[in-house]
């Protein structure tokens, strides 16, 4: 499944890339298999994905609380760290 | 008419006295006009600029949907919010909230509300520019934001 991932603040600039289309293996069901699929791919990703219980996620634009959330058919996925605006 | 929150999200600087005008001007409805601006600190002038990152149409989507139950819970006649992006020095604004009520409280209540929802829920990041040119790095969200929450109940 095709799928856009979007990155923001220090994993943005972890990762090296703001956005990027990629092709998620039909096993990846849920945010936590994401995760685990991210972590795979480098020693960076690793890195970042230590943090899992700190990043946040929005599945096409709406908050994710719940890393069991299946991801379904969505289109974009992004993954930032707490927020700080105001 | 329905009250529909204006939200925008800008790089530009706003104009407080104008954004109220546009709530105010031409009703006799309105008795209480709240507004909040949140501004940059220079942190003792160690802070050169804050530069602020946003996830464009979800920020929007988000501070709309905490705005328009803000409207429902305290029976606002209008709401404005602007947040801006970019880099900010000290001393300029960065977010600014109005609210617009027959009464006082409903507005006092519902600013508050906008910006701790705004605070924890608008996809925004601030990250530190020091005036020493070290990389002052990514602000740490606060618990104290999170705690605010609490006293919404919901």
């Amino acid at each position: 499944m095709s799928i856009k991932l979007i990155y923001f603040a220090w994993l943005r600039e972890r990762f090296g890339i703001g956005e990027e289309q990629v092709d998620l293996p039909d096993t990846i069901k849920t945010i936590s298999d994401l995760f685990d699929w991210l972590a795979s791919r480098s020693e960076e990703f690793e890195t970042v994905m230590e943090h899992r219980k700190i990043i946040q996620v929005a599945i096409d634009q709406e908050h994710v609380q719940d890393a069991d959330t299946l991801i379904g058919n969505a289109k974009e996925i992004a993954i930032f760290p707490p927020m700080t605006g105001g | 008419m329905p009250t529909k929150p204006d939200i925008r999200i800008q790089a530009e600087d706003f104009d407080i006295n104008a954004e109220i005008k546009k709530l105010t001007q031409g009703r006799t409805d309105v008795g209480a006009v709240v507004t909040f601006s949140g501004l940059c600190r220079g942190e003792g002038d160690t802070l050169s600029a804050l530069e602020l990152e946003h996830y464009p149409g979800m920020a929007e989507a988000e501070i709309n949907r905490i705005a328009g139950q803000a409207i429902e819970r305290f029976g606002l006649l209008g709401i404005s919010a602007i947040h801006r992006y970019g880099k900010i020095t000290p001393g300029e604004n960065i977010v600014l909230v109005i609210a617009t009520s027959p009464h006082r409280q409903a507005s006092f209540d519902g600013a508050n509300f906008l910006m701790d929802f705004l605070k924890t829920r608008a996809p925004f990041w601030k990250k530190n520019h020091m005036a020493s040119g070290d990389d002052g790095g990514w602000v740490d969200a606060k618990d104290a934001d999170d705690d605010a929450l609490g006293k919404w109940e919901i």
